[in-house]
């Protein structure tokens, strides 16, 4: 009998190593860091949570009334024989001074403090990146006009600037009767619990930093030779702009402005806070520490479970952000 | 050096003349006089007419905006509150502005006295168990916002375990020079819960960027140079790595100043202590515009000041910014 010889022959397995572009290798990079990623887990849950905290999302389509959904009561039914109620029993983490379910509060909160890192954020970058790419691409005067406008701009201390916008948006929405394009604004951001008016204060001059660094990233990929090819082949300056430039300086620019976010949520809980932020009873979680902490002694849990919430997500934000910089951008590390 | 300051206060008192006007306009445009009263709290017309009269109301916008521009360079008068009877803007924030500034002030020396030697540390001992922690905790600390972690400290040290005092400042008006305190244990007491809540979150940033600036530097071909020609590593570190790695420490030390003074809003508020932050949140309560634009006028002038006290330190220590 001839033997029968299976060769296994050891073929080299020659499976090509994947190729792998500069954003996959940055996620590939992203997910080994597990804390970012919890974190991002935790994001999305808390942005889930933000959307069904109530069914306004679904009433949208359904016309049906608004009631809580994932929160078990609504953010301003008031029960005063239960008022500062411990944690436990009706009131999982407890109530406040009105006898308002603290969880709830705490969950419909998370809808202000994401809705100012979003808005905040995405006005930013969009201005930001615009005025960078038309100011770094066309160079020369206009360059040196729209920078010097900017310079300006970042002399203004913010924090200053803030205030005093919604001191006099505060002021006119006191005031209530108006008509024309103000009447518009203040009837949407009545409804919006006052938010409208804190988007427009925060987003008005937080894209003066993003400004400068698109124009950066834009003045050191213009020389390259793709965009000269672009311009060879005739390509228009909108084109070039917007098709190659953009890509190329979307991925940094966000990754900045990720990191910013948490400065934006610390201003939405300082804004209300000082009691220029959200209108009561819209709950907010700067609106809730201040509403709580004369209290700290007796109730300390009411102080703590706004303030967790509010750490845990700067927390979550800063992490990610980390993150997100160190695979996306490693150049910045430890800046 | 001279000509690179003169151009940076020159660039400033445009802005500075901005942000007055844009304070000025704003506030006026705010609907409502300040002595619309409703209801009970009503005045009589002609008391009104005359208390227009008194602070001047009554005067087209642009006459008002040059005498509180003239009272402002003249004397530094920042006019009258309208909410406090008989008291000036001037009188509130020269009582209540050494106070914050005291508070600030600490919070900024724990700042520096915290974050620098850690981040020294941690860039020395690069990925080491202390630079791994040390990283981590900064993130942490970053993160706390000063209106948490005040609550916690009163709840823990000055509740729980009762060793420091649960608010209030230890030094009172008269101040020393206008704005020193008498340093005595009272003094210290009091002062250290609010500028820890204060001044870690700062501490966290400014480690983070000594370590990662001194992680550059000592990379730099003069530290090389410093090592081969033999000197000691300490010598080598503190003679020549760190005083060029602090140069971006320097820079953030301007926001960081804005960022505690602000801050000092929400710490006075939950600590009780009568600075200009405590003011300034009474009065958007009261809505007294006029404090709100001294404060705020003042706040604005105090970051300015910074900003350029920073960029010339900067220059100093740098001299490629200076020829730019």
């Amino acid at each position: 009998m001839r033997k029968l010889a299976i060769e296994k022959t050891e073929t080299l397995v020659l499976t090509k190593r994947k190729e792998r572009s500069p954003t996959q290798a940055a996620f590939r990079q992203l997910m080994k860091n597990k804390v970012a990623v919890g974190s991002g887990i935790f994001l999305i849950l808390l942005i889930f949570v933000t959307l069904f905290v109530d069914n306004s999302l679904i009433a949208l389509v359904t016309k049906q009334e608004i009631k809580p959904l994932i929160a078990p009561y609504h953010f301003a039914k008031t029960s005063f024989i239960e008022n500062n109620a411990p944690p436990g029993g009706k009131f999982l983490l407890g109530a406040d001074y009105l006898g308002r379910d603290l969880l709830s509060r705490t969950l419909y909160g998370a809808r202000v403090s994401l809705s100012i890192a979003f808005v905040a954020s995405s006005v930013s970058l969009v201005i930001g990146i615009i005025y960078g790419l038309i100011s770094g691409y066309f160079g020369g005067l206009i360059d040196n006009i729209m920078m010097r406008i900017v310079d300006y701009l970042y002399g203004i201390p913010f924090t200053v600037f803030v205030i005093l916008m919604q001191v006099v948006f505060k002021a006119f929405a006191r005031r209530g009767q108006a008509t024309g394009l103000m009447g518009v604004l203040l009837k949407a951001n009545s409804s919006m619990g006052g938010m409208l008016f804190l988007f427009i204060a925060i987003g008005l001059l937080n894209w003066v930093g993003m400004a400068r660094i698109a124009r950066g990233q834009v003045l050191s990929y213009k020389e390259k030779e793709f965009v000269e090819a672009a311009r060879a082949v005739g390509s228009s300056d909108t084109r070039i702009i917007f098709r190659h430039l953009l890509p190329n300086i979307l991925g940094p620019c966000i990754v900045r402005e990720t990191l910013m976010i948490p400065t934006y949520i610390f201003y939405e809980a300082f804004l209300s806070f000082i009691g220029l932020g959200v209108n009561p009873p819209t709950p907010s979680w700067g609106i809730m520490i201040s509403e709580s902490v004369q209290g700290l002694r007796s109730y300390p849990f009411q102080t703590f479970v706004p303030g967790i919430a509010l750490t845990i997500t700067t927390l979550a934000f800063n992490f990610l952000g980390d993150g997100l910089r160190d695979a996306f951008d490693p150049r910045l590390r430890g800046e | 050096m001279t000509k690179y300051i003169i151009r940076r206060i020159l660039l400033f008192i445009p802005v500075l003349f901005l942000l007055i006007l844009t304070t000025f306009v704003l506030v006026r445009i705010i609907p409502g006089g300040p002595f619309d009263f409703v209801g009970d709290r009503s005045l009589p017309p002609q008391v009104v007419a005359n208390l227009e009269e008194k602070y001047h109301i009554n005067d087209p916008i642009w006459k008002q905006f040059i005498d509180y521009l003239w009272d402002l360079i003249s004397k530094g008068d920042l006019g009258p509150s309208f909410r406090y009877r008989g008291r000036t803007v001037n009188e509130i924030i020269k009582e209540s502005l050494p106070i914050s500034a005291q508070l600030g002030f600490l919070s900024l020396l724990l700042a520096i006295f915290i974050g620098i030697p850690a981040g020294i540390i941690a860039a020395l001992k690069q990925n080491s168990w202390f630079d791994y922690s040390s990283t981590f905790v900064a993130v942490i600390f970053r993160s706390i916002p000063n209106m948490v972690l005040g609550p916690l400290l009163i709840w823990l040290v000055a509740l729980k375990l009762g060793w420091l005092p649960v608010a209030r400042w230890g030094s009172l008006p008269p101040f020393f020079l206008g704005f020193l305190p008498k340093i005595n244990m009272e003094f210290f007491k009091h002062a250290i819960l609010p500028a820890f809540a204060l001044g870690t979150a700062y501490s966290a940033g400014v480690a983070r960027l000594t370590r990662g600036s001194l992680l550059q530097v000592i990379r730099e071909d003069y530290i090389r140079t410093a090592r081969a020609k033999g000197l000691s590593e300490r010598m080598v570190i503190t003679g020549h790595a760190l005083k060029n790695s602090l140069i971006p420490v320097i820079t953030y030390i301007g926001p960081v100043f804005a960022a505690v003074l602000t801050g000092t809003f929400i710490i006075e508020h939950i600590f009780g202590i009568p600075g200009m932050g405590k003011h300034f949140i009474t009065s958007i309560g009261n809505r007294d515009y006029a404090i709100i634009q001294g404060v705020m006028l003042v706040y604005s002038i105090v970051l300015i000041m910074t900003n350029l006290l920073v960029d010339i330190t900067y220059a100093w220590l740098d001299p490629r910014i200076r020829y730019k």
